[in-house]
């Protein structure tokens, strides 16, 4: 076994020497170390102003756009603060885009941005099977206008980005949290809040509810 | 003490007494707290109902109890490892909720999935469809009063957690999917076992038509319950089974089909009866479906071979981006969005989970029914608590 080994290992180095190609084996090691060395397939370039969808909410809110992206086959709006409403009561009415499904709205924290929270809301049409993606950015005290007028399953979705974010939603109609309980203090899914709870939480916690079995 | 009207209403006495008859006397709603400890809850929700009489005027669902920051916990852990996480959103169909994460995983690195791995996965989801499918029949049964059918549906669930644990080493928590694949290739002796399950099934799934499909006392506890139109249930977010029994033609493995489903001969479910008799329909043609699917991919699985598990950086480190990627999962659309910011680690997992969304037009539902109902609305959505608080 040895002298095979060392059979091999010279055939490498003298491979090396003329620099062919490198064994597979020597490849899947590097990579257990860095990155991929093969970038990940490219993204085929498309030019994004002349996708149908994009066309259609250009010409007729391009007002309330600030920005379009393309990645892997997703289209993401970015929409100015007080048009969402309107450019939700367009999507959903509009002929061409019919997007009657509210999927979900999710709330991001970027702590190192300028406005440094983002609310996402997806949306599906169920007619025309597309999907479409829609950002509002937000400075730390501002508020963005609930969507529950165009889809009442908002309500829920945006009382838990409340709840794990802490974006306040204008017009909501019961804005409680969630998912935590009513006295929760903090919203968790923000960067700064710490994994494990807030300090002492656990302790103060487990003396409460067992004393009597937990040496603390 | 004082016989009404004999009063007069002019004096402060009279206005006294008249105004205690009106408080004491009138007629008001009732609140009255079902949950979190009751069985046919499913787990741990907990409703808040107003009634007046019997008729529920009002409800409040109040959820949370089993939240455990699985969204959190995501953020900490590198990709693979929030992989068997996933399996503690439905405990009941881990496969599927596997396959979402996997999913969203590969779109965001572009990774190209072998074929055989394809058809793995596509078989053990369906699988789990039935199974999942099974135990909402049998607990569902249960709740509104039909024992038999919950031990029947057990007896067939058995084979396929045996299926499970023979691919996957697990009956329940299975993480058999791979970021790339699936683990490892299916054992000797599975194929032969899932024909077995595949040739008896549609038998068993006949005796369960046979006890309850038109009982009387099924389909007066059913028909005509908990209605919700096609165009409500899309306002209020309800996917999967629950749409479909509301006339609604939307499957996302028919309209956006991932992995193999477009290669493969099956329908969908649709009844437009709005009530929980259709979505009970539904899911009983859907596991006839199922069926259907799983023998079509043992027929490729037996000839195709191959590798299970495509080329994968041993460290996954996705390209600055975000991507949502979404699966049918036995309780309807499961979506995962994830933000990457280059980092071994996702920036941001924001998990889609059905039941939470069909949780949201339970007030709707019940609205003007009688409280037994309102055990038969929760059981015809399929909640499990673990995906609803996550």
């Amino acid at each position: 076994m040895a002298e095979e080994k060392g059979k091999k290992m010279s055939e490498e180095e003298a491979k090396e020497g003329e620099k062919p190609k490198a064994p597979a084996a020597k490849e899947a090691s590097e990579k257990r170390v860095a990155a991929p060395k093969e970038p990940p397939p490219e993204e085929p370039q498309v030019d994004v102003d002349s996708l149908p969808l994009v066309k259609r909410v250009k010409s007729a809110k391009g007002g309330l756009i600030e920005d379009v992206k393309y990645f892997r086959g997703e289209i993401t709006f970015l929409v100015k603060k007080d048009g969402i409403v309107d450019l939700c009561h367009f999507l959903k009415d509009d002929t061409e885009t019919q997007f009657n499904f509210l999927t979900e709205v999710i709330g991001t924290h970027y702590p190192e941005r300028e406005k440094p929270f983002e609310v996402v809301y997806h949306l599906y049409s169920t007619t025309k099977k597309h999907r479409v993606r829609l950002k509002v950015q937000l400075a730390e005290d501002e508020e963005v206008e609930s969507v529950f007028p165009v889809w009442r399953s908002a309500t829920w979705y945006e009382r838990e980005v409340y709840d794990m974010v802490g974006v306040r939603f204008t017009n909501h109609p019961d804005l409680r949290r969630i998912l935590l309980p009513d006295d929760w203090e903090g919203h968790p899914l923000r960067k700064d809040y710490p994994l494990q709870g807030p300090p002492g939480y656990r302790e103060a916690w487990l003396k409460a509810h067992c004393a009597s079995t937990n040496k603390l | 003490m004082m016989e009404k009207g004999l009063m007069d209403k002019g004096s402060v006495e009279g206005q006294v007494v008249d105004y205690l008859m009106r408080e004491t006397l009138k007629t008001r709603e009732m609140w009255i707290n079902m949950g979190p400890q009751h069985p046919s809850t499913h787990g741990v929700l907990r409703l808040i109902l107003a009634l007046e009489g019997e008729r529920i005027v009002d409800t409040e669902v109040v959820i949370g109890y089993l939240h455990r920051g699985m969204e959190k916990l995501a953020e900490a852990k590198t990709y693979p490892q929030f992989l068997p996480y996933t399996d503690r959103l439905d405990y009941i169909s881990s496969h599927a909720m596997n396959f979402g994460y996997v999913l969203a995983v590969e779109k965001l690195m572009g990774i190209e999935v072998p074929d055989r791995a394809q058809y793995i996965r596509v078989m053990m989801a369906e699988l789990t469809r039935i199974s999942s499918h099974l135990l909402w029949l049998a607990t569902h049964a249960l709740d509104i009063g039909a024992m038999t059918v919950f031990l029947y549906c057990f007896r067939e669930r058995e084979m396929i957690l045996d299926l499970c644990e023979m691919a996957g080493g697990a009956r329940l928590t299975t993480s058999y999917f791979r970021i790339g694949g699936v683990a490892h290739d299916l054992p000797d002796g599975f194929i032969e076992q899932a024909r077995e399950f595949c040739r008896i099934f549609p038998k068993k799934a006949k005796d369960y038509d046979d006890l309850i499909l038109k009982n009387r006392i099924w389909l007066s506890r059913t028909v005509n319950v908990a209605k919700i139109s096609g165009e409500e249930a899309l306002n209020l977010g309800l996917t999967g089974p629950n749409i479909r029994g509301s006339g609604v033609y939307w499957d996302i493995r028919k309209d956006e089909p991932y992995s193999n489903y477009d290669k493969l001969d099956w329908e969908i479910a649709v009844y437009d009866g709005c009530d929980v008799y259709a979505r009970y329909l539904v899911r009983l043609k859907e596991m006839r479906e199922s069926c259907k699917i799983v023998s079509q991919c043992l027929d490729v699985l037996e000839k195709l071979d191959g590798p299970v598990m495509a080329k994968v950086p041993k460290v996954i480190k996705p390209p600055e981006g975000e991507v949502y990627a979404s699966v049918e999962a036995p309780k309807g659309e499961l979506g995962f969005y994830i933000v990457s910011d280059g980092s071994p680690k996702p920036y941001r997992l924001k998990i889609k989970a059905p039941s939470f969304a069909n949780l949201i037009s339970i007030p709707t539902m019940v609205k003007g029914h009688m409280v037994a109902d309102v055990i038969a609305a929760i059981g015809s959505i399929d909640v499990v608590l673990g995906e609803v608080d996550r």
